[in-house]
């Protein structure tokens, strides 16, 4: 996966956290999902791209940063089991996702609506075609991931999607 | 001032509302998507429409088309995530007056407003 699709998902992160929650998100080297167990994950967001890019974006939090995260963006604590906790999650990602994909060169991308899966220990099953890669991302709220995995529709370019360039370096 | 907010995202129009509450304007109706909005407009008569463009059932910018094509010349700020220029020519196009890409600041937002309003006046 090019470097450039995932560099704006790190942005785009940062940028919503310090804006809307004024909250400083630092995020490590990305890596394939594979290098990172699946563990933890109680709260998920999924959003799909489609367009000249297709895929899916997920923000997974365990437990307690996600409720954290979420009373900090709306104000005040939120039962997880509510709508409003949904709604906060998946606004987050929304916004996460709409920042990168404006930076994406010369592509038109659609977002979907996003979902959220709150249940214990969940695991996303990504497109078993495109690589996917997890953003860790740390903050005073505790730890979260973004998990990229996205691939350019065949009819917008001539050779394929391109090859893992300096994210796995 | 009466100030419609039209967004799937009640997190969203909660917080637009409370900045809103800030400026001093309380008199605010909320819609979900477009639909919603156009089932209340008749009734609340928005001076001001804040609308969000990915809903379901009926985006921002077939909500705004239909809206303009009823006459009304209330203004509209779109609140989206839609970034790119193409979108953003798109929407002033529909009928849109000012645009506000999320994440914003309250201070984006107010200062939106104010110049929406002002431009209004002067106009």
């Amino acid at each position: 996966m090019d470097a450039s699709y995932i560099l704006p998902f790190i942005a785009s992160t940062k940028t919503v956290f310090s804006t809307m929650l004024q909250l400083q998100v630092s995020c490590d080297k990305p890596v394939p999902q594979a290098v990172i167990p699946t563990k933890g994950r109680d709260v998920s967001g999924i959003i799909g791209m489609s367009g000249d890019v297709l895929g899916s974006i997920v923000l997974s939090f365990s437990m307690e940063p996600a409720k954290q995260i979420v009373a900090k963006f709306v104000g005040a604590d939120v039962p997880p089991d509510s709508e409003d906790f949904g709604d906060a999650v998946g606004e987050l990602l929304n916004m996460i996702c709409g920042g990168a994909k404006a930076k994406f060169e010369g592509k038109s991308v659609s977002i979907s609506c996003p979902s959220v899966v709150v249940g214990e220990k969940h695991k996303v099953q990504q497109m078993s075609d495109a690589l996917c890669i997890t953003i860790p991302c740390r903050s005073d709220c505790g730890e979260f991931v973004v998990e990229v995995s996205i691939k350019e529709a065949m009819s917008s370019t001539a050779t394929g999607p391109r090859a893992a360039a300096s994210t796995s370096s | 001032m009466r100030i419609m907010l039209v967004d799937d995202s009640k997190t969203m129009r909660n917080i637009q509302r409370n900045i809103l509450a800030q400026l001093g304007y309380a008199e605010i109706e909320e819609a979900c998507d477009g639909q919603d909005a156009l089932s209340k407009v008749a009734a609340f008569k928005p001076e001001l429409l804040l609308v969000d463009w990915n809903m379901p059932n009926m985006d921002g910018l077939t909500f705004v088309k239909t809206y303009r094509g009823q006459g009304y010349k209330t203004p509209i700020i779109m609140v989206t995530t839609e970034a790119e220029k193409t979108r953003v020519i798109e929407a002033i196009k529909a009928g849109v007056n000012n645009y506000i890409i999320k994440p914003f600041t309250p201070e984006t937002l107010s200062e939106r407003v104010d110049q929406t309003l002002a431009r209004l006046e002067a106009a």
